[in-house]
């Protein structure tokens, strides 16, 4: 077992969402001296405002047709974005990297035929005897294919096939968190040399009636036209999704230097709790997370990004604790990504470190993304971003990627 | 100066001090291993729901005890917080709903069943279809139960409630391999000297029509309906797929020297674990079984073992044509010579496929198998295939010392998966 951690490195990136793709697309529109103006379709979905997904060619990554026809678009979506960040890194087509790179996926998944779903339902909803009906028409109408197409573990199945990933792979489920923990992870297996090189990441499509079903149950969709997060401060709040994919390599320091890679930024650290939720808790436990996230704080500006969902009371609770950094001597300029790309659940932690990669890579932080005064100019070389993410039911995170040369505080490291 | 008890790689050893197990078979480890050794399938007819014009009308199913209709997510749940409670009161760590480690959850994933699906849609006639339906029917808020209950974190967060486990819980699926993942990842986090204890749960309750209809869509399961304890038969010449079941098993990992520390009993010490990710089909391994092979090498590597000192098997064996047959080829190659001489038992003959929950499952019959010295039966071996020539502990139990075991399970995306476990260190 190792005594010093390693530190781990960002050198892959794919980045697919409503706003377009790859980093240098979404730096254009998040960092061109304007407020960035989101792409929301209020169609698609309606009466819900969604951030849809931009075409993409995924001939690009899934040359093989049978191969696209194996999957949902949901398995496509994150198949895709992996290819390019293994292309990215540099190890997609190497055998042997590949086959010591390990995986750890966000998952959703269940990406049902609706329209399937929706012709059984109202053929069995006039029978007095459904049962014996609906096996019928499951056996009719489902095909084999879409068993596997909406399998949660087979966006990684896929991407061990498409792409040769051969070392452990691993599928988190759970929504925001899952994108968390699965970096976490990656980041602490790589720390203890439990593993040199991981692909991490997510996807998620928002354009999906159930979807919208499962977030109704609670009453968690945002009612009305599409406006920035913070906007919701005054309301009972609620959520407007958006579809997205992420996907990282993560590398051991000395793995990177040792294949000649430069990297785009260093993870410093992630911590994730949880609580009930009852009023006041997330406050509290991201103050908590805050404790083992301060000591690599220094005073004065930093740039923070938020994967804040809108929803009451979390809203207010992640504003109030964002805002409070200032006690701390912090000058925080908070950006909250749902406003240019809606929530994405389990890609949204792995967005929110593409994002703060690329910023800390181009040593320079993104507009805000509204006006509501909420989020402050960020002046001065961005070489760190604090990351806030909290799932919008359950779990909070903190996360601090940094630029590989700023001089690492505390006690782990060499 | 405490004890620092390292294994061959110089990490911290691993060990279990506490076990939890429900299946079909009943609830408890002794009431399982008591049937399991007896050679007792708890495979029936399914009862839940019509099973008219479906391929397979059997299953391992366990009574939903449930208010109202049966619901996926609140059985499952209800199947991993009864193995949980057995191994944490077994373990003796902790308090009462504070359990000092993080959990890690095999679980499958939740989705809205056809019950709901339908008393949703019929609860008021809307001027809409589909999902539009089902989205204006729950506007007023009537089904707000289900928004904390469908979340895929549902499960996890309900059990990290109860058992106050610590720091996010994490929910995983790799299919079929589920329960062993969730055990590599606690001893991952013990190793690193993350946490001095781990709280591992496989789980699986999700049997209803549509489950039943995707896997047969697939040719997967046996549609042996008229025999329903004879269906599941690995390593038989006759078999013609696996057994749906249900259940759940619960771990709880411990540091060694952490558990030795607390006067903890040791039930066990877990070995190494081995992985790869096969390349070459959604549901089929490769032809030449390589992938399966070297996750056979790299648990005994990680182990710090030779294949010699490996007394028994618990197979993946799940009685589908492919699997078994591959498992006997990848054992062979991965073992050399001492797969003539070694016995592999699968449980799944009695028990049925648990999915999510059977690499924990196994795992902790496993355990019982070393400590009780008895390797269970596999039932249901009439002729054996000809091709598998394995001592396969055909029908009736086997006693015999047994000091390590290795648990294989494979799933559908590629996932490979073998722990090895031994008795508590001389």
């Amino acid at each position: 077992m190792k005594l010093e951690k390693s530190e781990v490195w960002v050198t892959g990136i794919g980045l697919l969402s409503s706003l377009g793709e790859g980093i240098e697309t979404h730096w254009e529109q998040l960092a061109s001296g304007r407020t960035p103006v989101p792409a929301v379709n209020t169609e698609n979905q309606a009466p819900y405002p969604v951030h849809m997904l931009v075409e993409y060619d995924a001939m690009q990554q899934i040359p093989n047709r049978s191969d696209q026809r194996q999957m949902g678009p949901w398995q496509r979506l994150g198949t895709y974005t992996a290819g390019v960040a293994l292309s990215d890194a540099g190890i997609a087509g190497n055998p042997e990297l590949l086959a010591e790179t390990n995986m750890i996926i966000a998952a959703g998944g269940g990406e049902r035929d609706l329209e399937v779903d929706a012709a059984i339902m109202q053929e069995i909803s006039a029978s007095d005897n459904p049962g014996p009906l609906l096996n019928a028409s499951l056996n009719r109408d489902l095909r084999p294919t879409l068993f596997l197409a909406q399998l949660s573990n087979l966006m990684a199945g896929n991407i061990s096939i498409v792409h040769g990933v051969t070392d452990s792979s691993r599928t988190f489920m759970g929504e925001e968190m899952a994108g968390v923990s699965a970096i976490e992870t990656a980041v602490a297996q790589i720390e203890h040399g439990q593993g040199d090189i991981f692909l991490v990441g997510g996807a998620y499509i928002a354009e999906r009636a159930d979807m919208m079903l499962l977030m109704e149950f609670g009453q968690a969709l945002w009612h009305g036209e599409h406006g920035p997060v913070w906007s919701r401060r005054d309301s009972k709040g609620g959520m407007i999704m958006g579809s997205a994919s992420a996907f990282l390599v993560l590398e051991s320091r000395q793995h990177a230097e040792a294949r000649g890679v430069k990297p785009y930024a260093r993870i410093n650290k992630v911590v994730s709790d949880r609580c009930n939720r009852q009023a006041g808790a997330a406050r509290k436990t991201a103050e908590a997370l805050l404790h083992c996230v301060s000591n690599q704080l220094p005073e004065g500006p930093l740039a923070v990004l938020s994967g804040c969902c809108g929803l009451q009371p979390q809203l207010n609770e992640e504003h109030e604790f964002l805002a409070g950094l200032s006690d701390r001597g912090i000058q925080p300029a908070i950006r909250g990504l749902t406003t240019v790309l809606g929530s994405t659940l389990e890609a949204q932690f792995p967005v929110c470190v593409v994002l703060a990669s690329m910023a800390v890579s181009k040593g320079d932080f993104f507009d805000p993304f509204d006006d509501s005064g909420v989020e402050q100019e960020y002046t001065g070389n961005a070489d760190r971003v604090l990351i806030s993410n909290w799932g919008h039911w359950r779990g909070e995170s903190l996360a601090l990627v940094d630029a590989p040369d700023v001089a690492l505080r505390g006690r782990d490291y060499p | 100066m405490s004890r620092v008890t390292k294994d061959h790689m110089g990490r911290p050893i691993v060990a279990v001090t506490g076990i939890g197990v429900v299946t079909s078979l009943g609830q408890g480890k002794e009431d399982n291993w008591r049937k399991l050794t007896a050679g007792v399938s708890g495979i029936s007819r399914i009862s839940r729901f019509p099973t008219d014009g479906l391929k397979t009308q059997i299953a391992g199913t366990i009574n939903w005890e449930g208010d109202g209709p049966y619901c996926a997510p609140s059985h499952t749940l209800t199947l991993a917080r009864t193995s949980a409670r057995e191994a944490i009161s077994q373990s003796g760590l902790g308090s009462v709903g504070g359990f000092p480690g993080p959990m890690f959850l095999a679980v499958s994933p939740a989705e809205t069943n056809w019950v709901q699906r339908m008393e949703i849609y019929n609860k008021a006639e809307v001027p809409d279809s589909g999902y539009h339906r089902l989205i204006k029917n729950v506007l007023d808020g009537s089904f707000q139960h289900y928004y904390a209950l469908y979340q895929f974190s549902s499960i996890a967060e309900h059990l990290a409630d109860e058992f106050g486990t610590r720091g996010q819980p994490i929910s995983l699926t790799t299919a079929c391999a589920s329960g062993a993942t969730s055990i590599q990842l606690g001893i991952e986090a013990i190793r690193r000297g993350d946490t001095n204890a781990a709280l591992c749960v496989g789980t699986d309750g999700v049997i209803c029509e549509e489950t039943v209809v995707r896997f047969n869509l697939l040719s997967a399961l046996s549609t042996q309906n008229d025999d329903p304890q004879g269906a599941s038969k690995p390593f038989s010449k006759s078999r013609d797929g696996f057994v749906l079941a249900e259940g759940s098993a619960s771990l709880v990992l411990e540091s060694y020297d952490a558990a030795k520390a607390r006067g903890a009993k040791i039930l066990g010490v877990v070995r190494g674990s081995g992985e790869r990710a096969d390349t070459f089909h959604r549901t089929r391994s490769k032809p030449d079984g390589s992938a399966i092979i070297d996750t056979i090498k790299r648990s005994l590597a990680d182990a710090g073992m030779a294949p010699e000192e490996i007394d028994c098997i618990n197979a993946h064996g799940t009685s589908t044509p492919e699997n078994d047959k591959m498992e006997f080829l990848a054992l062979s190659a991965a073992l050399g010579k001492h797969v003539d001489r070694i016995p592999m038992s699968s449980n799944k003959s009695m028990i049925g496929h648990t999915l999510s929950a059977a690499g924990a499952i196994e795992a902790a019959f496993s355990l019982l198998t070393i400590s009780a010295g008895i390797i269970p039966p596999t039932i249901n071996c009439v002729e054996q295939d000809p091709h598998i020539l394995m001592d396969v502990v055909p029908n009736v139990k086997r006693v015999q010392a047994v000091n390590s075991v290795m648990s294989n399970s494979f799933g559908f995306g590629g996932q490979n998966v073998c722990l090895i476990f031994s008795g508590e260190p001389a």
